[in-house]
C-alpha cells in the first residue's frame, strides 16, 4: 500500500485514496471542535491549547466570521484553514454582488466542500488537513443551520457536531444528551459537550454564539468561567440528588 | 508619375492601417487627423476584456466579467469613429414599445408586436414579451436575436441556479446577472433594452436592464420609440391600487396610444400579468380594432335619404 500515498490523484486498489485519509488523520490531531444548533441559536465551541506568556491570545481566534449571518469553526491544519476562510469570505460578498442576496449556509458550505473536493483531485496540491464546522442563519427563512465538511469534500447538516480530537466521545455525549434548546440552554450543552474531554476552565475553552439579531459574538473568559461553575453546580446537585433517595429506603 | 500615396477617398472602414513609410509627406486631406498614427496598428485599450489575475486559481469575483470574449478587431485608422459607425447600423433605433408596472396585485407588462427595418415593416406579429420562466418575464426592445438569445441563456441560468440552491432566483438576482452579461459584452454593438417582471419571495420585482449595462429598479418603465407615448397614458392613468382588469385595461390603453402615434409600433397589443403564482396571458388586442373600439365611427346625420319610389 506504501506506493499508492505519493500523488494523490491515484486511487489504490481496494479502493482508498490515501492522502485523504492522511488528511482526516491530521484532522484527527488537531483541536477538538464542537457545534450545536439551537432553535434560535447556533453555539460554536473550541478547545484552546494553553497559549504561551507572551503570545497574544487575541491573535488566534479559532472561530470566525464568514459574513454577517456565517460563521465557521475548523480542526486540523491551521495555515490551510486560513487559506480557505479567505477563499470563502471572497465568495460571500461576490454571491452578493452577482444577485445581490447574501448566501445561505448551504451555498457556502457546498462552495467549501467543493474546493476541498477540488484539491483531491488536481495535480501537484495536497487536500486541505481541515475539517469545518459553519453555522449561520438563512437570509430569508431565518432557520439556524450547522454544516459540516472534511478534506474529502462531503459535506452534511447536523443538529450537533464534533470535530478534532476525541471527537467520538463528544459525539457520543451529544447524541445521549442532545434536546431541542434555545437561548442559554444551548450554550451550556456545548459547553457539557466539550468539557467531557477539554479540562474545564475559561482559559481552555472559546465559544461564540450566534443569534439571528446580534450575528456572532465570542463569549468572555469570564462569562465561560461562570457558566462553567453553573455547570458543575449543576453536576453536583444532580449527584447528590441521586444519591439521596437511596439513603430513603 | 505614379503618386504613391494618393487613395481615392473612401470610407472610413475601408482605410488600410499601413501607408507605405517613406516619401508619403503629402497631405492626405480625406483622412482624418488620427491618419497621423495609422502607420502602426492601432493600440487599443483592452484591459476590461483581459481576464484580471484574480481569475487563475478559480477565484471567481464576477466571474461573467472576467470571462468576456477577446476577439481581433479590424485594423483601422479610426477604430473609434468605425466602431460609433458598426454599432450605429446594428443598432435598431429599438423601434418598439414595452412597458411593465408594478401595482397591487403584481405586475404588467405589455407590448406591441411590430418589427420594422427603416420604413418597412417586416412583421406584424412578433413575440415581445419572452417567457423566460414561469414566473419571470421579459420584454424585448433593441435587437430581437440579441433579446431573444440572451433571454434564453437568462432562462437557462435561472434554473441552474434553482437546481444548486432548491429555491427560486430572486427578480433582482435574475435581473443583476443579465446586467452582469450585458455589460461585460459593453462596446462590442449588442442593443438590448428589456425589462425583467417577475414574482419571488420578496413580493413583486421589475427591473430595466439594457446593452449598456445599466439596470434600475422601479415600479414604472416603458422602454422603445413609441415610450414618451405610453408614457404619458401610463403615467395619467396610473394607480397603485388598481384591480387586475383596470391594470390590464391601462396598459393596454397605452400600447394603443403609442402604436397610434409612433410609426414603429403596431400590431398586437400583448398584455400580461405577473401574479404569485407566475405569469398570464391577458390579451392580445390588434390595435386597429382597438381604435375602433376606443373612438367608435359616429355616422353622420343624414339630412335627406333617397329611396326607391
Amino acid at each position: 500500500m506504501a506506493r499508492y500515498d505519493r500523488a494523490i490523484t491515484v486511487f489504490s486498489p481496494d479502493g482508498h485514496l490515501f492522502q485523504v485519509e492522511y488528511a482526516l488523520e491530521a484532522v484527527r490531531k488537531g483541536n477538538a471542535a464542537v457545534g450545536v444548533r439551537g432553535t434560535d441559536t447556533i453555539v460554536l465551541g473550541v478547545e484552546k491549547k494553553s497559549t504561551a506568556k507572551l503570545q497574544d491570545s487575541r491573535s488566534v481566534r479559532k472561530i470566525v466570521n464568514l459574513d454577517k449571518h456565517i460563521a465557521l469553526a475548523c480542526a486540523g491544519l491551521k495555515a490551510d484553514a486560513r487559506v480557505l476562510i479567505n477563499r470563502a469570505r471572497i465568495e460571500c460578498q461576490s454571491h452578493r454582488l452577482t444577485v445581490e442576496d447574501p448566501v445561505t449556509v448551504e451555498y457556502i458550505t457546498r462552495y467549501i466542500a467543493g474546493l476541498q473536493q477540488k484539491y483531491t483531485q488536481s495535480g501537484g496540491v495536497r487536500p486541505f488537513g481541515l475539517s469545518t464546522l459553519i453555522i449561520g442563519f438563512d437570509p430569508y427563512t431565518g432557520a439556524p443551520s450547522l454544516y459540516q465538511t472534511d478534506p474529502s469534500g462531503t459535506f452534511s447538516a447536523w443538529k450537533a457536531n464534533s470535530t478534532g480530537r476525541n471527537s467520538n466521545s463528544i459525539r457520543e455525549f451529544l447524541e445521549k444528551n442532545y434536546k431541542e434548546t434555545s437561548g442559554q440552554e444551548t450554550v451550556k450543552l456545548a459547553i457539557r459537550a466539550l468539557l467531557e474531554v477539554v479540562e474545564s476552565g475559561g482559559k481552555n475553552i472559546e465559544i461564540a454564539v450566534m443569534t439571528k439579531e446580534d450575528g456572532l459574538r465570542q463569549l468572555e473568559e469570564e462569562e465561560i468561567d461562570a457558566i462553567v461553575a453553573e455547570i458543575e453546580a449543576e453536576k453536583a446537585a444532580a449527584e447528590a440528588a441521586k444519591k439521596a433517595p437511596a439513603k430513603d429506603t | 508619375m505614379p503618386n504613391p500615396c494618393k487613395q481615392t477617398p473612401n470610407t472610413k472602414e475601408d482605410a488600410p492601417s499601413h501607408f507605405p513609410s517613406s516619401g508619403c509627406s503629402q497631405e492626405i486631406p480625406f483622412h482624418n487627423s488620427s491618419s497621423f498614427f495609422s502607420h502602426r496598428k492601432m493600440k487599443l485599450d483592452t484591459s476590461s476584456l483581459e481576464s484580471s489575475a484574480l481569475t487563475s486559481r478559480g477565484i471567481g469575483i464576477g466571474a461573467e466579467i472576467a470571462d468576456a470574449p477577446a476577439f481581433q478587431v479590424p485594423e483601422v485608422a479610426d477604430f473609434d469613429g468605425f466602431q460609433k459607425a458598426a454599432v450605429q447600423m446594428v443598432k435598431p433605433a429599438k423601434g418598439t414599445t414595452t412597458l411593465a408596472f408594478i401595482f397591487k396585485e403584481g405586475v404588467m407588462v405589455a407590448a406591441d408586436s411590430r418589427a420594422s427595418m427603416g420604413g418597412y415593416i417586416s412583421s406584424q406579429s412578433v413575440k415581445k414579451i419572452i417567457e423566460i420562466n414561469p414566473y419571470l418575464l421579459g420584454t424585448m426592445a433593441g435587437g430581437a436575436a440579441d433579446c431573444q438569445f440572451w433571454h434564453r441563456n437568462l432562462g437557462i441560468k435561472c434554473r441552474l441556479h434553482e437546481l444548486a440552491n432548491k429555491r427560486r432566483i430572486s427578480v433582482t438576482g435574475a435581473s443583476k446577472l443579465l446586467a452582469n452579461i450585458l455589460y461585460s459584452y459593453r462596446g462590442m454593438g449588442l442593443s438590448v433594452g428589456t425589462m425583467i417582471a417577475g414574482w419571488d419571495e420578496t413580493g413583486p420585482g421589475l427591473y430595466y436592464v439594457d446593452s449598456e449595462g445599466g439596470r434600475l429598479k422601479g415600479t414604472r418603465f416603458s422602454v422603445g420609440s413609441g415610450s414618451p407615448y405610453a408614457y404619458g397614458v401610463l403615467d395619467s392613468g396610473y394607480s397603485y391600487d388598481m384591480s387586475v382588469e383596470e391594470a390590464a385595461e391601462l396598459a393596454r390603453r397605452a400600447i394603443y396610444h403609442a402604436t397610434f402615434r409612433d410609426g414603429a409600433s403596431g400590431g398586437v397589443a400583448s398584455v400580461y400579468h405577473v401574479g404569485p403564482e407566475g405569469w398570464k396571458k391577458l390579451s392580445g388586442d390588434d390595435v386597429g380594432e382597438l381604435h375602433y373600439k376606443y373612438y367608435p365611427v359616429v355616422p353622420n346625420t343624414v339630412e335627406q335619404e333617397m329611396v326607391e319610389v
